[in-house]
Parts: C-alpha cells; sequence; structure tokens
C-alpha cells in the first residue's frame, strides 16, 4: 500500500528499500521511522514496537546485515539499504535453524519480542558461529523479554548454533540455512 | 499409549512443541497494532503535565487546523454522553476524560483522531490546556492526614480513606501477643511497580452504523466481562457487541483494567463512523496505566523461645492511586491477601488492609500474582527470617519446626482458608539437597571469616489461585466460573473453545492436551479457540494463575461428558452393554475381551453416521465449570548471593526453584512458566521501583529509568518439582503461571540479609539496589573503597 503518512505535510522524500529481498519504493515524510515504514509501507507486521526510547529491542531489524533499532532510524536515513526482517528468515519453505531452535527449545512465549531476539540471534550467529552462554547473553541484551526469563533463549541460540555447525561440516545436502 | 492408534495422542505430562509457535516465529501473529481495517483514523490522547490541576480551558482550535486532523474530544463532550466516567472493576468510578480537574501526572485530558498516527501526534502537541495546578498527594500515610489534599471531592466521604478490610481474629491474636515469648516486628514496604509487557495497551474500535454493532480488536486479558461492561456502561445491546482479544504482547495483569483510551476509541468511531486505532507509547504505559503493589506493611510474629510459631499480626496501608481501579474479586478488596500464615502452623492472625487514594494513577492491578498473594507472600517469608535470626536458629529449621504437616491436609487457614493439598518438608528437603545446603552453609562462614559476603536465602511460599468458587468469588456480580465448549467433527478432529484466552502460556497447545488425554484424539488433530467473544463460550478471562484450575477442569469435563456419550455409541457399535465397556489405552473395549474394542475416532464417525436409533446425532459438549475451592501451589526456594564490597552489587549465583503445581500438563511450558515467573520476581527484588517526588512527578516514566532485567542480569535458574495432586481439581493440577513470581522475592531478599545478618541488619525493603546495599556496608565499616 501507500502511505498514509503523505497527507499531513508538504515536504516527502522518495525512498527505495529492498527489504528481504523485494524493493519497495515509496514518498514518505522525513520524520517516518523505518519501523513503520517497515510495518505500514510494506506491511510486514512481524517487526514489533515495544518502547519509545530504543530499550526494548522489539522492533530489531538487520539493516545490511548489522542489527539495528528500527523506531530510532528514519527511513530516509536507510534510503537504498538492505533490510532483513522475520519474514525473510524463512526460505524455501525451510525454517531458519534460529527458528527452529526457538520453537525446539520453547524459546519464546507470547510471540511479541522473539522477532526482534531473532533477528539479533541470527546476527550474532553469522559473525561468531560459536558463541560461549556469556556472549550470546551479552548479544541479546539489548532484546528485552518479559515472558521466557531468558534460559530457554539463550538455548535456543546454542541449538541453532549446533545446527549450523553440523550443516556447515556436512558438504551434502546443503547447508541448512545458510543462506545470508 | 494407544498402540492402536498411528498418531501418538501426546495428552497429559507431555512436552508438546507449542502450536502456537508456528505464526510467531515467521512473525505471522495477529496483535492488535497489526490490525489494519479500510478507512482506520488512529487516536493519539493529551496527558496532564500535572499530578493535580484544575483545567481551567482546553483550546483545540489549533490541532483541528492541522491538516490530518479530524475532531478533538473532551470530558465535557464525553459528559454530555454521560460517559466522562466509568465503573471500575471494584465498584468504585474512574474518569474516562476529566471535566474540570486531573487527579495524577500523565492522566488522559482530551483525544486527538487523525488521518495517521503521525497526524494524530501534532494535533496532541496544538491542543493547549490552560491549568492551575494544586498540591499533589502521593504518600498514603500523608494522604489519611486531615490537613491532606482531597484526591476524591467527587465522592460524598470527604476523606481519602477508601475502605477498611480486615480477616482473622483480632481477640485471640492479641491474646497470643500478649503471653509471647518473643515478638519481633518489622515495617516492609512493597515498592509501586509496573508489568510493563512489552506489547503496551491498545485497540482498534470499529462501529457499524448500519448493523448498529461495536466490534473491537482489544489487548484485554477478559474479552466477555469487558463486553458485558461495555453494554452496561454505553447501553448498547450485548449481542451488538464483539470483543476479540487476537494475539496478546503479555498481560500479566496489566491488561484486565480498563483504561480510558479503549473507551474514548469506541465514542470515536461512533463518532467519525470510521474504525478507530488507538496504540500506547511505552511512555504512557509506564505512566498511566494501572500499577502494582504499593503496600506499606508493619508486621509482627510471635513465637515461643524454641521457635514454636503462634500468631501473626499484620497492618498494611494499600495506595491504590486515584481510582480504586484494583482487579480484585468484588468481596476482596485487598485481594487474597489473608493467605499470609503461608506454609505456617499458625494459632492465631489477624490482617487489617487500609486503601487509600493518593495523586497517582491507579494501583492493585496484578503483576504475575494472584491477588495479593506476593504482598502476603513477601511478608511472611521474610519474618519467618527475621525470626530465625532473633533466635539464632537455621532458618530451614525454623521452616521444617512450623511446617503445616503433609497429614493436616485439608488445612484450614486461621484466616478462613481451606488448603487443598501439600508437602512442604518434602519440597524444601528436596531444595536443601539438591543445592547442597550445609555445604554452601560451611562455605558461607568460612568466607565470612574472610570478610566475604555471601548469603543463602530460602523461600518456601504456599500460593493461592484458580479463583474460584462462584460462592464467594464474582467481578462486579459476575460469578468468577469458567468454560469450555468442545465439537468432535466426524473424522475424529475436534475444535475446542475455551472461556479463557492466552497471553504467552501457551493454552492453544495444553488445552488440546486436555481434550487428547480425556479423548484419545492426537493433539494434533485439536484445534483451540479463545479470545473472541461471538464464537467463545463466556468466561472470566486469564489472570491470577486461573486458566488450568478453572478452563482447564471445564475443559476436562466437557470431554468426559463426551466420553459418556461415546461409551452409549461404543455399545451400539460393539453390539454390547455399555457396562460392559472400559475406557482403557484410549478406546472403549469390552471387558475380558481386549481385542474387541473402539477408538474416538471410530465413534465420532458413528456419531454421525450410525448413531443408535433415539440418540441425538452429533458428538460434543459445552461445561462452565464452578471449582469447589481455590488451588493452592507451593514451593521451596533456595538463592545463593554474593554481595560486591566495593559496589554493593548483588550477585545471585544460583537459585534453585523446586515447584509444585500438581499434575503437570505439559513440563516445557510449566518450566517456562517458572523461569519467566523467576525473572519477574527478580526483577522487584533487584531492578524494578516506581516513585514519584513531591509534586507528584513519576520518577521512571519510561525504559532508560525503569530496568527490566536483561539476559546479563537474569541468572541461570535452576529448576525441579515435588508433585502433590489437588484432590478436588478434575485431572489434579494448580495454577503455576505466577508461583515463581510470587515465591522468588523473599529468597533473594532472604539471602542479601543473611549475608549482612552478622552486621546487624534485620531487614532491607526491595528493590535491593547496589546503591542500598553500599550505604549499609558503608554504615557497618565494610565498605570496600
Amino acid at each position: 500500500m501507500t502511505t498514509q503518512t503523505t497527507q499531513t505535510t508538504q515536504t516527502t522524500h522518495k525512498v527505495t528499500l529492498t527489504i528481504n529481498g523485494q524493493p519497495y519504493t515509496a514518498e514518505v515524510e522525513p520524520r517516518l521511522l523505518l519501523v513503520h515504514f517497515i510495518r505500514e509501507v510494506a506491511g510486514l507486521t512481524g517487526t514489533h514496537i515495544g518502547c519509545d526510547t530504543t530499550s526494548c529491542g522489539a522492533c530489531t531489524v538487520l539493516v545490511n546485515g548489522v542489527p539495528a533499532k528500527s523506531c530510532t532510524l528514519l527511513a530516509v536515513q536507510v534510503d537504498g539499504a538492505e533490510i532483513r526482517t522475520v519474514e525473510g528468515l524463512e526460505q524455501d519453505g525451510k525454517l531458519h535453524p534460529v527458528q527452529d531452535g526457538f520453537v525446539q527449545e520453547h524459546g519464546l512465549q507470547c510471540g511479541f519480542c522473539t522477532p526482534g531476539m531473532m533477528l539479533t540471534a541470527v546476527a550474532l550467529l553469522e559473525r561468531n558461529p560459536q558463541p560461549t552462554e556469556d556472549e550470546i547473553r551479552r548479544a541479546i541484551s539489548g532484546n528485552l523479554c518479559r515472558c521466557t526469563g531468558y534460559v530457554n533463549i539463550v538455548k535456543s541460540i546454542q541449538y541453532a548454533a549446533k545446527q549450523m555447525r553440523e550443516a556447515q561440516a556436512t558438504p551434502a545436502p546443503a547447508p541448512v540455512g545458510a543462506e545470508v | 499409549m494407544a498402540t492402536e492408534t498411528e498418531t501418538p495422542i501426546r495428552g497429559m505430562g507431555h512436552s508438546v512443541k507449542r502450536k502456537e509457535d508456528a505464526r510467531f516465529i515467521r512473525g505471522r501473529g495477529r496483535y492488535v497494532d497489526d490490525i489494519k481495517l479500510p478507512g482506520m483514523l488512529f487516536l493519539d490522547i493529551v496527558r496532564s503535565p500535572y499530578a493535580h490541576a484544575t483545567i481551567k480551558n482546553i483550546d483545540a482550535s489549533a490541532a483541528l487546523a492541522q491538516p490530518g486532523v479530524l475532531a478533538v474530544i473532551t470530558g465535557k463532550d464525553l459528559d454530555a454522553a454521560g460517559l466522562a466516567w466509568m465503573p471500575t472493576l471494584m465498584g468504585d468510578k474512574q474518569m474516562v476524560l476529566p471535566v474540570d480537574r486531573v487527579v495524577y501526572q500523565a492522566q488522559e485530558v482530551a483525544a486527538v483522531v487523525a488521518t495517521d498516527r503521525y497526524a494524530a501526534a501534532d494535533g496532541v502537541a496544538l491542543v493547549n490546556v490552560e491549568y492551575e495546578p494544586l498540591p499533589p498527594v502521593t504518600d498514603p500515610i500523608k494522604a489519611l492526614e486531615a490537613d491532606a489534599p482531597l484526591v476524591r471531592p467527587d465522592r460524598e466521604q470527604k476523606t481519602n480513606h477508601i475502605w477498611h478490610w480486615e480477616a482473622g481474629d483480632a481477640a485471640r491474636t492479641d491474646e497470643l501477643f500478649n503471653q509471647a515469648e518473643v515478638v519481633v516486628k518489622e515495617d516492609l514496604y512493597i515498592p509501586r511497580i509496573h508489568v510493563c509487557s512489552i506489547e503496551t495497551c491498545g485497540c482498534v474500535a470499529s462501529f457499524d452504523a448500519v448493523e448498529g454493532k461495536l466490534t473491537v480488536y482489544m489487548t484485554t486479558q477478559a474479552p466477555h466481562a469487558i463486553r458485558t461492561v461495555f453494554s452496561l456502561v454505553t447501553s448498547i445491546p450485548e449481542h451488538k457487541i464483539h470483543i476479540i482479544s487476537p494475539d496478546i504482547g503479555g498481560g500479566f495483569g496489566g491488561k484486565v483494567p480498563v483504561y480510558p483510551g479503549y473507551v474514548i476509541a469506541c465514542v470515536a468511531s461512533i463518532k467519525t463512523g470510521h474504525p478507530v486505532k488507538w496504540i500506547e507509547d511505552r511512555s504512557e504505559n509506564l505512566q498511566a496505566d494501572s500499577f502494582a503493589r504499593d503496600y506499606h506493611i508493619t508486621a509482627e510474629l510471635a513465637a515461643k523461645r524454641d521457635g514454636t510459631m503462634q500468631a501473626l499480626r499484620v497492618k498494611t496501608i494499600a495506595d491504590h492511586g486515584a481510582f480504586d481501579a484494583a482487579a480484585n474479586p468484588s468481596k476482596f478488596p485487598a485481594g487474597l491477601f489473608s493467605v499470609i500464615t503461608g506454609s505456617y502452623e499458625l494459632d492465631a492472625a489477624h490482617v487489617e488492609v487500609d486503601g487509600v487514594y493518593t495523586n497517582k494513577p491507579s494501583g492493585g492491578v496484578a503483576y504475575r500474582c494472584s491477588f495479593r498473594v506476593t504482598e502476603a507472600v513477601h511478608t511472611i517469608e521474610r519474618m519467618v527470617d527475621v525470626l530465625a535470626q532473633k533466635l539464632s536458629m537455621d532458618p530451614a529449621e525454623l521452616r521444617l519446626k512450623n511446617f503445616i504437616p503433609p497429614e493436616k491436609f485439608p488445612y484450614k487457614s486461621p484466616t478462613g482458608w481451606e488448603y487443598d493439598s501439600g508437602n512442604y518438608p518434602a519440597a524444601l528437603r528436596k531444595a536443601m539437597e539438591e543445592i547442597g545446603y550445609e555445604q554452601l552453609r560451611r562455605e558461607q562462614a568460612e568466607k565470612r571469616a574472610r570478610g566475604e559476603l555471601m548469603g543463602i536465602g530460602l523461600s518456601t511460599f504456599t500460593e493461592i489461585v484458580g479463583a474460584g468458587p462462584s460462592h464467594t468469588f464474582d467481578i462486579l456480580g459476575i460469578k468468577m466460573f469458567d468454560s469450555a465448549e468442545i465439537r468432535v467433527h466426524p473424522t475424529g478432529s475436534a475444535i475446542v473453545r475455551i472461556g479463557v484466552q492466552t497471553q504467552g502460556q501457551g493454552h492453544e497447545t495444553t488445552f488440546a492436551q486436555i481434550v487428547a488425554e480425556e479423548l484419545g484424539l492426537p493433539v494434533e488433530n485439536i484445534t483451540v479457540e479463545h479470545g473472541d467473544t461471538d464464537t467463545a463460550p463466556y468466561g472470566l478471562g486469564t489472570y491470577a494463575s486461573r486458566s488450568t484450575p478453572t478452563a482447564g477442569a471445564a475443559t476436562a469435563v466437557a470431554a468426559r461428558k463426551i466420553r459418556e456419550k461415546a461409551k452409549n455409541i461404543a455399545a451400539h457399535l460393539l453390539e454390547v452393554s455399555p457396562d460392559d465397556l472400559e475406557w482403557e489405552n484410549y478406546q472403549f473395549r469390552v471387558k475380558g475381551t481386549p481385542g474387541k474394542a473402539v477408538t474416538m475416532q471410530q465413534i465420532a464417525f458413528a456419531a454421525y453416521t450410525n448413531h443408535p436409533q433415539g440418540m441425538e446425532a452429533g458428538l460434543e459438549a459445552v461445561d462452565y465449570y464452578d471449582p469447589p475451592n481455590l488451588t493452592f501451589p507451593f514451593g521451596a526456594y533456595v538463592c545463593v548471593v554474593d554481595i560486591d564490597r566495593g559496589t554493593g552489587e548483588v550477585k545471585i549465583r544460583r537459585f534453585l526453584a523446586i515447584d509444585d503445581c500438581g499434575n503437570i500438563i505439559n513440563p516445557m511450558i510449566v518450566d517456562g512458566q517458572i523461569h519467566g515467573g523467576l525473572t519477574m520476581g527478580m526483577a522487584p527484588a533487584l531492578l524494578e521501583e516506581i516513585t514519584y517526588d513531591e509534586n507528584g512527578n513519576i520518577q521512571q516514566g519510561n525504559f532508560m529509568d525503569y530496568l527490566l532485567p536483561t539476559a546479563m542480569e537474569t541468572p541461570a535458574w535452576e529448576t525441579d518439582k515435588t508433585v502433590t495432586p489437588s484432590p478436588h481439581h478434575p485431572f489434579g493440577a494448580k495454577g503455576v503461571g505466577e508461583s515463581a513470581t510470587v515465591g522468588a522475592p523473599p529468597a533473594i531478599a532472604n539471602a542479601v540479609v543473611d549475608a549482612l545478618s552478622h552486621l546487624g541488619v534485620t531487614h532491607i525493603d526491595i528493590p535491593i539496589t547496589p546503591w542500598k546495599v553500599y550505604k549499609i556496608l558503608e554504615e557497618h565499616g565494610v565498605a570496600e573503597s
């Protein structure tokens, strides 16, 4: 859809973002937050909003591969960027190992923080395939979860790490979730 | 297991992976803010910067001139429609929008309706409200003084005192105190905290003028109760109100009350003829939505010199803010606080609570807690340790001496509760053994000799959940039963609709497991629906750990009704008398001839294709379950802390939780509930507190200042269980969602006090922050600079 936010003020900018490999172009106000571009312009509502101080991480997405809190970036700031959201994790009907880990280890309850938490985990495992528990906890310390007490989130990420390492070690069949 | 069925049943006791996860891990959950209706407008709220003020004037002209702004709604508009005030769940009334005065900071003052959320926010900034500040009162003890500012001049009674409530036997308690060999006394403050579910509150209200029907997608834990209240308040017939509680991003009690924003959004939809969305910001949520705790407690415990506990006397000032909008059963203004005698056999107890108005947002909602049980448990568990310290007894030994013995259940408490079942010594002994209690005590002694600060804290709590028996429990007169409706389809799959609602507890999985177990149908063939008042049977909602004790029971009973009918169909199919059949291995078989049997799937098909003459076709049942009693989960927790003498920081080294919630439906989910509960128990013990300055300004109004635990502070919780089934629940279960939030804070506080007890420290109020501890270390000359 086109953004409703163009109705209020005069100045708009043309922004093009590639989200999960698909381009989205819209005329947007300079004040439009990236998270609102993702949710309302692209219509991808898996990315959530949990606070207004960049504290909770529910809105975490990957911007050019780096985790970023999309409530604190303007869409115009990241014009041209590659964005990855929770909707882009599953590939060809196959869950990303992090998604699988969250199911297997009961890493989610209400599910609201889960997309942001998983994207932080994906970025961690892409740069550090064998993180220690402390490294995992440190990596997700910018993502708040009120339901799980983090124990099973840590286990979920450890599960995914193991799956990804094993897939890497096995030349065939094709690596599970190793796409970038 | 049913070897005859190809697909496993996976009923009670299986760690079935959650059905709801499939959508959540793909970003396909449907939360309120994800709802988008054609022509939808946005609502944003103007809030008061003052805690107490008169409103001289509201000028909306600049806002209305702003492009995109369509309407500004004020208290005067609502007053004209008789909607400026609404009833609270506690029989008080609450402003939806004020006509002439505000009574807490961040109170809703006016609402702006606009074409999108940015335009609505622009409008809010342009509404010009002229205030005349009044002196506020934010301390409930000062609020009771004769010259205190009056928070609620609308009431007949011109004081800030709301109600007095008491339980137990005052005369007998006083008598025991007069004769007591030992008395200990402490003042405890249980701080004001906020649930802060990661999803804030909001709704999409859509009024269809042609049908006269109001549909509201809403972040609510109790959709049916909301429908009834909305009908009573607005005079819209109840069948023309449709409340949908879609996926909810955490509740914890904060989504039980009716907040003004919901009502204003409904009014705005009726007024504009468009669907209207209202979603709070985090800061709004944290500053204005209902709070928990805020109890000022004085507790005394009387005992013999040998440690035999005799009587408990408690006086409490409860800060309920400006409106008594707590979500308690109507006969219990202080909730179930009177469970305060806990796991101990006392001769007498007397508990008093006085509710007080202050210029703060409403208090008294739960924070993952069954109606004030956390305050009660913190008090008794702290006081047992205070007594142990006074008598120089080990706190474990003192507990074991005073536990209600397992053979005395069902046990009638001195404040009138009948505990269903318990085995407290078994839980504590298991905890002590698993954590190596004696060894830890030796380590502590060695460290203490070296000047290191290590503490071991216990909490052996009893909870009271599952409201409740309808003779005692109601909300606004609606009895607190709960319900389930099951339909088995011809091919042997089924749909279950329940009167409770899930906010992460996993009902779509666990309620399917209950039906799977009772009917012998594979769990994957059972769909569970909830949260939609047009389709689900009437229920009171999910809070206070009541889903499994009430709707879980209803589900089992409804399934058993189906099984009774199925037995007659089975007899017809097998050409025997129903009396010749037994339900064994998830199928009906002829007694003595195990080979002659039919499965529920075969029976389901027959129910629609080949049912006996004279019997109704179909296979379905509904049950409204009125529990005969509450359930009393319990646990034994051990916390080990190390204290940094240089910073005052408390580090939880180990925390072991032994929980007993009776028979378990899904061990994986129970473990997850306990992990989360422990974290929400640690939060107020070490981090979270809401305070106000003398002008009524909130000091922790956003996530920069209000500190939720992150993965860094949260320890790797250790859990285990004992199993003492509830004797009156259909499958022996008790609630579990809140046990750990209730049980954890005193274990942590007791551990910290234990680490400092040799210095003469007997009590520290939570949250036990590094600064608080450092000041104590400094005072006793043991701080490292």
